[in-house]
């Protein structure tokens, strides 16, 4: 089955690995822009950085017929330091102009602190004043609940953002009501340990249904799965829920998101869906 | 019935003859894991907060009040809505520790 991987962070990963997801359906991948594992020296690193995700990225995914797109941001995980926030939020209008570059993200909140939330507004700000989509990180582990819901109260007081064009992603059970009835979209990451599994982004679709909602694999440096989304497929079978329903959300709700951006399309090949 | 009745499209019946063996070595693996803390060299780890939050989820598997998954992200959360003033770890750690 044809699917888009709305995250997977690819510059971690070996040219093996876009060659597998091509062969398992894999037509698509966005990638936002994300922390190293460890932090970056200053604002010329991440323009290499940002070069890399427009410029290499994408050739070394069309070599397997995969359209690759990218967000821009500085991660929350390096939002602490105002200053180089600053600087880095100069370069990325440049980038905006360039044709994979969809929107700002991985934007949102790591730790919660003050300084990750004014980094997080500077960035929807420049979003608004540039007219891009944005696609949102929620913090991990026992902060999930809270920064999910400092980021959705902050976003819903702001009369500029139009929730349709908003992503805020690695939703689980206790957060994924909050981001749907606010009228956001929404990620369920399958990621082993610290995020969802297989089984139990099937059991929220069961429970929500299908609408806004999206599965991706996140995968990084860390312990992650490239071919999460085709485990995901396999898991619906499973449980009974027909090709229709999987072709929704792994194929048709991204393109019904991503799509609000003039600049995605799927590969120019015969029998590909026209969007 | 429990909330979201009849959402899965399988059986009580199906869903265990599908799923019962993998779940089952996930019981024996916490239950190895409990045992495995029962032998170790220093018993120092009583009043850690993981391990609370471990013993509080595993009341709630079998209080009969149903929506486990949501109350036991619950108990690993921090409930609270403040921001910190500044980083204090780059990192979370898995559950929540009101002591810290």
């Amino acid at each position: 089955m044809e699917y888009i991987d709305l995250h997977a962070h690819m510059v971690s990963r070996t040219t093996d690995d876009y060659r597998a997801m091509a062969m398992s359906g894999c037509v698509a991948v966005t990638e936002p822009a994300f922390w190293a594992g460890y932090d970056r020296p200053g604002v010329d690193a991440f323009v290499d950085y940002f070069n890399r995700l427009t410029d290499f990225e994408p050739k070394r995914a069309a070599t397997y017929g995969i359209e690759h797109f990218t967000w821009m941001c500085l991660n929350p995980k390096e939002a602490e330091d105002r200053e180089l926030t600053r600087r880095v939020l100069e370069v990325i209008p440049r980038y905006l102009e360039l044709p994979t570059v969809l929107g700002i993200g991985e934007i949102g909140l790591n730790r919660v602190t003050r300084n990750e939330l004014a980094g997080f507004k500077d960035h929807v700000d420049l979003a608004m004043e540039h007219e891009q989509l944005i696609h949102i990180h929620t913090p991990h582990l026992e902060d999930k609940w809270k920064g999910t819901k400092v980021i959705v109260e902050t976003l819903a007081a702001d009369q500029r953002i139009e929730p349709g064009r908003v992503m805020v992603d690695h939703a689980e059970e206790h957060t994924v009501d909050m981001i749907l009835d606010n009228g956001f979209w929404t990620g369920l990451t399958l990621y082993p340990v610290t995020k969802v599994s297989p089984a139990r982004a099937v059991d929220v679709l069961e429970t929500r249904g299908p609408e806004r909602i999206c599965v991706a694999a996140a995968c990084d440096w860390g312990e992650s799965r490239p071919l999460a989304v085709p485990e995901f497929i396999m898991e619906m079978r499973r449980r009974g829920h027909p090709d229709s329903l999987i072709r929704r959300v792994v194929y048709e709700n991204p393109i019904e998101f991503l799509s609000q951006s003039p600049k995605f399309h799927l590969p120019d090949r015969e029998g590909a869906v026209a969007v | 019935m429990g909330a979201h009745a009849g959402t899965s499209p399988l059986t009580q019946r199906e869903l265990i003859a599908e799923y019962f063996m993998e779940h089952r070595v996930q019981v024996l693996e916490l239950a190895a894991f409990l045992d495995r803390l029962d032998r170790a060299r220093e018993l120092d780890g009583d009043d850690d907060f993981r391990m609370r939050s471990v013993q509080d989820a595993l009341k709630t598997l079998v209080d009969g009040q149903g929506n486990r998954v949501q109350r036991v992200q619950m108990i690993f959360s921090d409930p609270r809505s403040e921001l910190l003033d500044e980083l204090d770890q780059k990192s979370a750690k898995g559950a929540y520790d009101p002591e810290a």
